[in-house]
């Protein structure tokens, strides 16, 4: 049955469902599969359930007819978060990417982090996660991170977004390390009140994110939006390089001058550009994007 | 010789206590003064409305009540709609109020079963809306009514706001016997945009500290709507609302209504039914009605109350709803009830558990929700005597014996549950809790929402259940368990007679209707999340924060 | 967590020929499904592993009017459970049957 990856909601989709209609059609074929049973040793022991592939999906396919490796977290087995085997296939991906030398990696994101219940496995996966991608970065493979599930990208998984090539997000997702509640809880409601979703979105979410250069591209909820900015962005992935090293640093350090004293990310865009910023929630994505437009800073080269 | 005159003398003495702590100019009262005035105008033993119910609060006059001196003010006779805020409680642990008559407890259902447990509050009688209503004007008339309303002027004439509600039914009944009628509002003004309440009802106008709380009761995310609530919802339009033909309505609050609002304009314009069924409506302001309104499917409805984030969107669809000349939504809960309960042909909602006769109660064993309106518009009015399609088809399936030409008409009252509840708890048992619950509390009438006699379909994931093709006590009790699907009630079934049951239609499978569960998707859903709602009103709806993710 | 197995001999193999398939994800009140053709053609096994103990019987009749239905012969299905309920199950199990013979 043919998908139609318009109607298809990004943010709603399993994993699976995912992988499958991003890639050409019939073209994935799945590494460890789940009939390969290989899930977590330690979840047993907190007598929690398990999943067959352990909340990632990894395999490998074709984007455009041209080959890619792919890594999709299942954001709704234990919130997409990273135990030992999820980790480690992450991370065999990322090696064997190496040595395919694919057009590029694609890690479609949906985590809230490290699972607690093997939390030392997957601090270490985190770790060694980022040192993969830095590793397959100089080889000349880009590493592609799509955030649009409903977990999004939190935790080490928002550390490793950041390492990689190009980000693509939604409007749903979500980047960053601290979730909402683990802020209001060590620093308070008054400063952060995580039932205020409104306001974790505007701090934390798609659109705040693509308006200050932390992703490099906006997509509707729709699986085709996604794939159209994969496309894209594998082709504008940046060198890895230290001018680029420098570039990054240069463009996160000018952020913190320009904007470290706004209270609220309204007052970010405000600066930015942006004439309506109380606006911007309701936007969709086609006004969204002439607004990307008409500001600097969004578009920044380094990565 | 008698004095025919002296509760009005004895209102007259408070308000001349009250106007001690008057704010300059009118009757206008600071938030500050609040207690003192309380404590000047309520005397011990008082009848007092304290207003809130399951949305708008009157909070600030409750953090007063509940702050006056028990020396003073103690022993009052509490009788209002809603047992909601924790001060309403308060007031019961500190004496200032002894006895309870009231209709919906919701959110306080565990601490309010505790406290009539330990004997700190006497109860009269949980309610529902319309006779604690009745009772205001017979036998529970308020000495006092604490009210809440978005303005007044000094004056004291009053705008509720799209929220209405309770306020006009409540003052109506303390004003003109000889009560006080004491408002808070967020905000005094020269001229207020419509007048709800005419000033001369209204004795002392509290300006609040903060704007009076709404719970935003009746916002369902489609977000989190399942398969398997789709699949009922499928079934329902096509096999009750489709069947009778139903035009004149009210639903419930669940997640399955939420899910028959949002397959309208797909599932249902595939069925052809658009004009034909669910047209007008007795029902809130639903967020999850947008697609079907914006998509020509409502020709009207009245609410009870409004629905936090939707006063743009109606006041653009003055069409639909009923507003005043300043544009605004005008709720009333006492005429919406009404109109539930005489002028619609169907209620459809959800309970919490069914027993094997078709009672159902929303009580489990350690909580007291009370009634709110449902079993208002659960009910099937003997005094009804107009005529309609659905109503008249309904009434000759359930007759049996006599005279057809005396026949009347049935309302059709439908329970719309999944078999399983949260955590597995099973919607379909033996006996409801609500009755042990009344043994222990001491209740002298069990709280039953909805007897069986008044429900006439039971629908489920498995199929739906006609209780009114049923001809005996056992066959209901097979046709009940034929559709409770794995719980125990369901297992136990005697499968001949369920499948009797089924080859008359007394029991439908959702193949017998032409439906395929598989089917039963959320791409049916005309909306899938808060923001396709928003999407579907044009911008006009704006849903509270804590239903956003964007 | 509790382990339960049911096997079932069947009048005629599951239609199709697709190996295997999964359905659902492991989640509150959700599960997830494995199917594989791997068993003789009138045989069919449902192994599933669940966190909620104790519901034994139902998990028992809920596989047993799914056999009847489908006729799964042939397919060794697997269940991790997150502690769905039942009509959840059957849903997810009749989903799995559909994308075997698709």
């Amino acid at each position: 049955m043919a998908i139609d990856r318009d109607a298809l909601s990004w943010y709603e989709a399993s994993a699976r469902q995912r992988v499958d209609a991003l890639l050409d059609t019939g073209s994935f074929a799945e590494f460890l599969g789940p009939e390969e049973r290989r899930m977590s040793p330690h979840l047993p022991l907190f007598d929690l359930p398990r999943a067959f592939d352990d909340g990632v999906v990894v395999g490998r396919g074709r984007l455009d007819g041209r080959p890619v490796l792919v890594a999709a977290q299942e954001g709704r087995f234990m919130g997409g978060a990273f135990g030992e085997v999820h980790g480690a296939k992450l991370v065999g991906l990322l090696r064997a990417a190496r040595e395919i030398k694919p057009a590029a990696v694609l890690i479609l994101f949906d985590t809230g982090g490290v699972r607690l219940q093997e939390a030392n496995a997957g601090e270490t996966a985190i770790a060694e996660t980022m040192r993969a991608i830095a590793e397959v970065r100089a080889d000349g493979v880009p590493v592609i991170g799509l955030i649009g599930g409903r977990a999004g990208a939190y935790g080490g998984g928002g550390l490793i977004a950041g390492t990689c090539s190009r980000l693509a997000v939604s409007e749903g997702g979500r980047i960053s390390v601290s979730g909402p509640e683990v802020i209001e809880t060590n620093k308070g409601a008054e400063e952060f009140d995580s039932r205020d979703r409104a306001l974790v979105w505007r701090t934390m979410g798609g659109k705040h994110r693509r308006l200050t250069g932390g992703a490099d591209a906006f997509c509707a909820d729709s699986v085709s939006a996604f794939r159209e900015a994969a496309r894209a962005l594998i082709g504008r992935a940046p060198a890895f390089d230290l001018a680029t090293l420098e570039a990054e640093h240069a463009r996160l350090r000018n952020r913190l001058e320009e904007f470290g004293d706004c209270r609220d990310a309204t007052e970010v865009w405000a600066r930015l550009g942006v004439n309506d910023p109380d606006a911007v929630p309701a936007m969709d994505a086609r006004a969204f994007d002439e607004t990307v437009a008409g500001v600097g800073g969004a578009n920044h080269d380094a990565r | 010789m008698a004095d025919w005159r002296g509760d009005r003398q004895a209102r007259d003495a408070r308000l001349d206590a009250g106007r001690a702590h008057l704010a300059g100019r009118g009757k206008v009262v600071a938030a500050q003064a609040a207690v003192d005035l309380l404590e000047a105008v309520l005397r011990p033993g008082d009848r007092v409305c304290l207003e809130g119910d399951n949305q708008k609060q009157a909070d600030c006059l409750a953090r007063a009540l509940s702050a006056c001196d028990p020396g003073r003010v103690h022993d009052l006779h509490m009788v209002q709609s809603g047992i909601v805020l924790p001060e309403h409680l308060d007031v019961f642990e500190t004496g200032i109020a002894r006895r309870l008559d009231y209709s919906y407890s919701g959110p306080q259902g565990a601490r309010i079963a505790r406290m009539l447990y330990g004997g700190q509050i006497q109860l009269g009688a949980v309610h529902t809306y319309l006779e604690l209503f009745a009772r205001y004007f017979m036998d529970l008339t308020p000495n006092v009514a604490l009210i809440a309303g978005v303005c007044a002027d000094r004056d004291g004439n009053l705008y509720t706001g799209p929220n209405t509600e309770d306020t006009p039914t409540v003052v109506e009944a303390t004003h003109f016997k000889n009560g006080v009628v004491i408002a808070q509002v967020n905000e005094i003004v020269d001229r207020v945009p419509r007048v709800d309440i005419p000033g001369d009802r209204i004795d002392f106008v509290v300006a609040a500290d903060k704007p009076f709380y709404v719970e935003p009761l009746f916002t369902r995310d489609p977000g989190a709507m399942t398969e398997t609530q789709i699949l009922i919802a499928m079934m329902a339009i096509k096999g009750i609302y489709a069947e009778y033909g139903i035009r004149r309505l009210n639903h419930g609050i669940g997640f399955g209504t939420a899910a028959i609002e949002l397959l309208l304009p797909t599932y249902g314009e595939r069925l052809g039914l658009k004009g034909k069924i669910a047209t007008h409506w007795a029902l809130n302001p639903h967020p999850t009605l947008i697609p079907a309104i914006e998509s020509g499917w409502v020709e009207q409805i009245h609410c009870f109350g409004s629905e936090v984030g939707m006063d743009r969107y109606i006041r653009a669809r003055p069409d639909i709803f009923f507003t005043g000349s300043d544009g605004s939504l005008r709720s009333n809960r006492a005429f919406c009830q009404t109109a539930g309960l005489y002028a619609c042909d169907m209620f459809i909602g959800a309970t919490l558990q069914i027993d094997l006769m078709g009672h159902s109660s929303t009580v489990t064993q350690s909580r007291v929700a009370g009634f709110g309106g449902a079993p208002n518009m659960g009910s099937d009015p003997h005094g009804r005597r107009h005529p309609s399609d659905p109503w008249m088809k309904a009434g000759r399936e359930g007759q049996v014996v006599g005279d057809p030409a005396l026949m009347r008409g049935r309302k059709l009252v439908v329970q719309l549950v999944e078999t399983f509840g949260d955590k597995l708890v099973p919607t379909f048992v033996e006996r409801l809790d609500a009755l042990e619950l009344a043994r222990k509390i001491g209740l002298e009438l069990a709280p039953v929402m909805i007897y069986a006699d008044d429900v006439t379909h039971i629908v489920t994931e498995e199929g739906i259940a006609n209780l009114l093709l049923c001809r005996d006590a056992d066959e209901r009790e097979q046709a009940i368990r034929g559709v409770a699907g794995y719980t125990e009630v369901g297992r136990g079934r005697d499968r001949a007679k369920v499948e009797a049951l089924r080859a008359r239609g007394v029991i439908r499978r959702p193949e017998d209707l032409g439906i395929e569960p598989l089917d039963a998707d959320r791409s049916l859903l005309a909306a899938r999340s808060i923001k396709d709602l928003v999407h579907w009103s044009g911008g006009l709806y704006e849903p509270p924060a804590r239903f956003r993710n964007w | 967590m509790e382990s339960l197995t049911f096997r079932h001999t069947t009048k005629k193999p599951l239609p199709g020929a697709k190996p295997q398939a999964i359905t659902g994800v492991v989640a509150s009140g959700n599960l997830e499904v494995l199917l594989e053709r791997v068993l003789p053609p009138d045989a069919c096994e449902v192994a599933i592993e669940t966190p909620i103990t104790g519901y034994g019987p139902v998990w028992e009749a809920v596989v047993a009017d799914f056999v009847a239905r489908a006729e799964p012969g042939g397919i060794r299905i697997s269940i991790n459970d997150g502690g769905a309920r039942p009509d959840t199950v059957s849903l997810r199990l009749l989903q799995g049957a559909r994308l075997m013979e698709g």
